[in-house]
This record gives C-alpha cells, structure tokens and sequence, in this order.
C-alpha cells in the first residue's frame, strides 16, 4: 500500500509539473498576475510530491521490501543500513528519482524565496523549470519507474554492487546531481530571459548564488568519485580521463566560465549575451553527462547500468532541450542590448581569456569523449582516447589560464595598467620562485617540469593571498585596521581569494602526485621486507576476517622509517557474498610529505602475496585543494548582495537594477 | 578604443586560441589514442610490435602461469585466434580463466603481447563492451547477460 502511495505521489508530481509549465507561462504572456501566481505554490507542492515518493522508495529500502523489483534488485537485507540507504540512488531508477528531487528542489526554492524577482520573470523562470521536471517524470514513469511491483515477491535480494558499498562513494551521487541539477537554474533563468526579450545586471546577480551553489557541489562530488577512485580502485590513481568523469568534469569547466562572466555581467553589464549562452551551454553538458552515464554508449571502467533504450528517451530529451534552447538563443539573442565597453588589458579581458581557455578546455574534453563513439560510427573502428591525449591538450590550455589569473584579479574594471598589476606581483613571484628552487633542493630528482609546475602553483596560491592583502591592506596598516577590512569585505572576496589558493593547492598536488610518485610491485613472504621512500613495510601475514556482508583477506605490515616504527597497514581483498563480488581495499598511511599506499595482490604458493606499493607526495593537497575551492563557492554565495531577494531592497539605492517590467 | 577595434580585438584573440587548441587536438587525436583489437585481428598482423593498442577477449583455459616474481603468462583468445599475453604486475580481482578481458601494452617481436594494464571489472557477470561484440561477431556469445547490465 505504502509502495502504491509512492507511486501514486509521482504521478501526481508529474501533473503538478504539467500544471507549473502551462498555467505560469499563459500568465507571463497575457500579463495575468493570478495565473503567474500559481507558479511557487505548484513548485511547492511538486516538491512535497516527490519528496513523499523518494521518501517511500527510501522506506522501501530500509525495510528491504523485495516485493518492489528495485529493492530486490539492488538491496540485500545483510546490508548496513547506510548502504541500504544510499542503495536508493545507487541504482537508475532511484538516481534518476534523486535527480527529479533535487530538481523539484531548487523549483520550490525560487517558490520561497523568489519573492524579489519580477513576477513575470518568476513565472516564466518555474515554467522552464517545470518542463524539465515534466520530461523526466515521464521519463521514470514510463522507462524507469522503481516502484514496480515484483510478484511473487522474493525472499532476498540480490544486493549492491559492493564496489559502490563506500562512504565515499555513498554521498558521491548526491553531492554530484545538486551540481548538474544546480546548473539547471542558470539554465531556466536563461531561457527565462530569452523569453522575456530583456535582460540586465540584475539578472547576473540573481543566476550568481544558484551558479556557485551547484559549482561547488559539484567540485566536491567530483572530488569525492576522485578519491573514491584512489582508494577502492587499487591503481592509486586519482584520475582516468574517463568518459564518465568526463560526464561530470566538462559541466564543471563550462560552469566556472559562467561563474566568471556572471561577474562581469553583474558589475559592468557586458559579456550578457556571451553569458546567456554560457548558462544553456553548461546545462546541456549536464544533461549530457546524465546521458553519458545513463546510456553506456561510452566504454567505461565504471559503466553502471545501461540500457540502449533509455539512452534513446534520454538523447530525445536532450535534442528537445538543448536544441530548443539554442534556437530561442539564435531567435532572440539579437534582439538583446550590449554591454560595456572595455579594453582588452582590463578586469573584463582578463574574464574573458579565462572564459576562451576554459571553454576551449571543455570542447577539447568533450571531442576526447566523444571521437570514440564518431569514429565507430564512421568506420567501425574500436578506440580508447586516454591520458596522452588530455596531457597533450587539456594540459597546455591550463598553462596559461594559471599565468594569467593572479594577474587578472589585480587588473581593474573597463582598463587596467597591466605594469602595475604586474608590480604588485613581484613579492608572489618571488615566493613562487623560492618554493619551486626549495622542491629542487628536498627532492632532486624527477622530470625537470616539475618545479615549473610547483612554481605555477605556488604563483596562484601566492597572487591570490596578494590580490586578497592588498584589499585588506595586510602589509601596510595595523592589525586591527586589517582586521576591520577584513570584516567589511564582501564574502565573494574572501570566496574569491579562497577558490583560488585551492586551484593552486590542486596543481601543486597533482605536480606532485604525477612527478614524484614512486611505485614498486613485489612478492613477498611473511618475515620479507620491501623498501619504498624510505619506508619499510615488513609483511607479517594475511588472515581471513569476517564483515558484516563479506569475507576478507587482511594482510598486515610493520612500516618503519630508518629504525623507528611507524604505522601498521592493513590491505584487504574483500569477497561480498551478495552479489559475489571481490574488492579491493588498500590500505594508506598519511605522513606529511605524502601518502604510503599498498595492495594486497593475489596469494602465491606457499603463503607468499604480490603485493604493490606507492608513494603518493602531495596526493592529498588535489582533494583538500577541491574542498578549498567548495568552500571558497559557499562562501561567496553567502555574500549579502547575492541573495535571492536582494534585488528589491537594493532598487532603492542608487544603482537600482531595472525593474522588468 | 573605439567599440568596434575592441570588439576586433576580442574576437581575434579568441580565433587565435581556438586555433591552437585545434591544433593540439589534431596533433594528439594523432597519436594519443588506442585501438582496439581482437586476437582474430592480431593474427593476421593487422598490427605491427611497438604500436600500444588494446586487446580484448576471453582468458584462455589452462593458460595462465606464473613466473619469476610477479610476471604472469596467460592467454588471450576470441575462440578464432589466440594471443600470448605477458604482464608484469598485480592482476585485477576476479580475474580467472574464462574471463573477458581487456589489456593494454604492445606486441613484441617474438609475437607476445606485453601488457602494461590489465582491466577487468570487479563483477562477475561484466564482459567488456567491445569483448562482447567481437565474440557475437565470431558467433560464439553465449552469455545470457546484455554487456553491462547487471541481471
């Protein structure tokens, strides 16, 4: 009955939706001020429907109905509970569920809190909105409905995938549908605008606070599946350049450009057109990934569930969204004002440089991606695009986007003294300079690009801290005087400054991780010891140990640096028993200057293991730099200026947006 | 500046950069990629030894040894042809004979296939896509499970 409840409040979503997309839109265009305001409350209501079906599904789980098919074919009552939880998005069905949630989310939330945008607007923005909603609720009825009844029902289920049994890799998901979905948004305020004919400053100002939500979620979703990858996969790899962490990385790239230009179209009105064009193109790679992903068109180390005719609804959607966008934005783009002029050697230039590299950036992802699948289709021929290609492409793209951002946020609005900036750098550049000839004097050995990379890094970290001083007049007045300018600057600055050090922490991991990384594959008997960094790991063993759903081989290491002990590790090979499943566990030890990281291979006669070990240097400073820059995203959409009803109170002051209407 | 010559300027820079990104994606389409071949395919020497590609099919029964240290030998077959693989390395979870597998390395003068990776998903049921294919099109498929799905 509970199940039927569920069911029954997504088809009642789906009308809702049906609702929110026609009743606001015929309001918008016969100016009728009490059609347009169905809008929130039916985003409300759409919102409570699906909750109480994501709801019902999750009580499903919980309870290990295997009465309902999705239950039964990816839950197993061994589980631990927080599995059988996330067992709900762990699966199509229930993700594609989660991604209408969170959908139906941010459609409430403009509901709420939208109370400062034109009422026109509003309509219009929860109209587009709700087509979404509308396409992807058919889409779970029809093609991936999770609340399917399994008759006769079964005594067990048949269990998640174990490799997806991780804490990680549980909130994983999450964390990367509210960026994908976030950007979704930007999207509707877009073809919201189109629509409407007309758009301004304010517009940037209210696109802004949703654009760095799903920013940051998204950098850290992608960080989370990075270290997921690190830690389960066993290869002690951090990236793969694989399709679907492409999927999620091309949106992030398009979504940092329209970040950018959201700026200069806030403070100076120019680049709007651009900008527009930013926002539809960075949903559509969102759509995209959910495509790539869903469809298992692209081989994929990790292709979850696939299903070619999903893959068809999902690329109609997609043609219908996308395609239709892009029309409205051929249609109407003309007919928008231009912005501000500027000089190229300005804040604005600086802004669109970044736009330019990280654009080409994401279009030179994207063909990576997608040339397989062109190729195949063209002469039938099987290809991996891998590592050499993105090294080769992506890479040098970056270079000067890295350059040139220190320099960028010294440079002023309209036209900027590049000496200038360029003088104020001198001290960043100094300590760029001291930091890679210091990694050259520790280290002294490796690829002689690596201190040039640690340098890059060092410079962003560096010019950021200056740009941020400069503003807070660090080295020139008080403590105190400091620390009141400290108070009195808006939070993007902090944001800002905060976002871009963790760039700069992600370089000098990376640099790091891939310079220095040393590695070696051994057998080993109980008693034997193998050396690595300066560390010894002396094998004593491996016994069987029971988990909760699984039976492990656990090894143990003594680890020892000279004649001190450090640590005991202990890698596992995990073998689930629903579904039979082997995992690897590697274990990792985190010293200061890196990570010591082994695997347990397979056993040899004789009770010997092979076993691997790395040294990752600096491996962590890639995830702690992405949690910089999530935290630099949230703060920045905590500034004052950038709440979602801000624009009412702000038309009393002097730079008053233009009212819509 | 007037509108016009920064507009000029804008668009130009912009050209310049896409034309050296393009550059660089033609440059490394080149040879920053993989092709993947079936046992059948490498056989009948449709690739030379030094050419890194990928090479997909089932673990051949009774042909996997181990030698010194961590070197293991197996084979790689499509039930047409058969490839002898060396690998030095750790060999993934669940990787037995039977398995659908896909490696990465170079062939060797000698006509052995040096691997420098060796994938295989960590689920029983999972066959590489491509494996898949090349087996339906020696028509030897037999799986009861779609490539991929999880039954």
């Amino acid at each position: 009955m509970i199940i039927e409840i569920g069911h029954f409040a997504l088809v009642l979503a789906l009308m809702l939706a049906a609702t929110q997309l026609i009743v606001p839109a015929l309001g918008a265009h016969r100016r009728d001020a009490g059609l347009m305001a169905v809008a929130p409350p039916a985003a409300v209501t759409q919102f409570v429907a699906i909750g109480v079906a994501f709801g019902v599904l999750t009580y499903a789980y919980v309870t290990s109905d295997f009465s309902v098919e999705n239950v039964w074919a990816n839950s197993h009552s061994a589980k631990p509970l927080i599995y059988k939880i996330s067992g709900v998005w762990g699966n199509h069905e229930g993700s594609m569920l989660l991604w209408v949630l969170i959908l139906a989310l941010f459609g409430a939330a403009v509901g709420v809190f939208g109370s400062g945008l034109p009422l026109s607007f509003r309509a219009r923005v929860l109209s587009v909105q709700a087509a979404l909603s509308v396409a992807f609720l058919l889409f779970i009825l029809l093609t991936s409905n999770p609340f399917m009844r399994l008759v006769p029902p079964a005594p067990e289920g048949q269990g998640l995938n174990p490799i997806l049994q991780d804490p990680a890799l549980a909130f994983h998901p999450p964390f990367l549908y509210a960026g994908y979905v976030g950007f979704s948004m930007a999207f509707s305020f877009a073809v919201a605008a189109l629509w409407e004919g007309r758009i301004d400053a304010a517009w940037a100002r209210w696109v802004r606070p949703w654009t760095l939500f799903a920013w940051a979620a998204l950098t850290v979703g992608i960080a989370m599946g990075s270290w997921w990858a690190y830690y389960t996969l066993g290869w002690g790899g951090w990236w793969f350049w694989d399709p679907v962490e492409n999927a999620s990385f091309m949106p992030w790239l398009a979504g940092t450009a329209l970040l950018h230009s959201a700026v200069v179209m806030e403070k100076r009105e120019a680049l709007k057109i651009w900008t527009l064009l930013l926002a539809i193109l960075t949903f559509s790679l969102s759509l995209m990934g959910t495509f790539l992903v869903r469809s298992g068109v692209l081989t994929s180390v990790h292709a979850f569930a696939v299903d070619p005719r999903r893959g068809i609804a999902i690329l109609a959607i997609l043609g219908v969204f996308i395609g239709g966008s892009l029309a409205l934005y051929a249609w109407r783009a003309g007919d928008l004002k231009a912005g501000g002029l500027f000089q190229p050697i300005s804040r604005e230039g600086a802004l669109v440089l970044n736009n330019v590299l990280l654009t080409t950036a994401a279009a030179t992802v994207l063909i990576g991606t997608l040339y397989p699948l062109g190729l195949e289709a063209l002469n039938g021929a099987k290809i991996s695009v891998g590592a050499p290609y993105f090294d080769r492409t992506f890479v040098p793209l970056m270079i000067p986007l890295l350059v040139a951002m220190p320099v960028g946020a010294l440079l002023s609005w309209k036209r900027g003294d590049l000496r200038a900036a360029l003088q104020r750098l001198v001290a960043a550049a100094i300590a760029a300079l001291v930091f890679g000839a210091l990694a050259v004097a520790l280290v002294r050995r490796g690829p002689w690009l690596a201190p040039l990379a640690l340098m890059l890094g060092g410079w962003v970290v560096f010019g950021a801290l200056t740009e941020w001083g400069a503003r807070i007049k660090a080295f020139s007045s008080s403590f105190d005087e400091s620390a009141r300018r400290a108070r009195n600057l808006p939070r993007s600055a902090h944001g800002a400054m905060l976002a871009h050090v963790g760039v700069g922490l992600v370089v000098i991991g990376i640099t790091g991780a891939t310079a220095w990384n040393s590695e070696t594959v051994s057998t080993i008997t109980p008693g034997e010891t193998v050396s690595i960094a300066g560390y010894g790991l002396t094998f004593r063993g491996a016994a069987p140990r029971r988990g909760p759903n699984y039976q492990e081989t656990v090894g143990r290491f003594d680890v020892t640096r000279g004649l001190r002990p450090v640590t005991t590790l202990e890698p596992t090979k995990r073998i689930f028993t629903a579904p039979r499943q082997a995992t690897t566990q590697a274990a990792i030890y985190n010293a200061l200057a890196g990570d010591l990281y082994v695997v347990l291979g397979d056993a040899l006669d004789g009770g010997g293991y092979v076993v691997r070990a790395y040294f990752h240097p600096l491996v962590r400073l890639i995830w702690i730099g992405a949690l910089v820059m999530g935290l630099g995203g949230l703060l920045s959409m905590s500034d004052r200026r950038l709440r979602v009803g801000a624009a009412r109170r702000a038309r009393t002051g002097a730079d008053a947006p233009l009212p819509a209407e | 500046m007037t509108r016009k010559q920064s507009r000029a300027t804008l668009i130009g820079g912009a050209i310049a950069g896409l034309s050296v990104a393009l550059l660089l994606v033609l440059f490394a389409l080149r040879s920053g990629v993989d092709y993947f071949y079936t046992p059948t395919r490498v056989v009948k020497h449709e690739v030379g030894p030094g050419i890194n590609f990928r090479l997909g099919g089932l673990v051949a029964a009774g042909s996997v040894k181990r030698g010194q240290g961590t070197t293991v030998s197996f084979d790689v077959t499509d039930t047409a042809a058969t490839v002898p693989v060396v690998y030095d390395g750790i060999l993934p979870e669940l990787f037995r004979e039977g398995q659908g597998i896909i490696t990465v390395g170079k062939l060797e003068a000698d006509g052995r296939f040096r691997a420098t990776t060796v994938l295989a998903k960590h689920d029983e049921n999972y066959m590489p896509p491509e494996v898949a294919k090349a087996l339906k099109e020696q028509g030897v498929w037999q799986g009861n499970t779609k490539p991929g799905v999880k039954q």
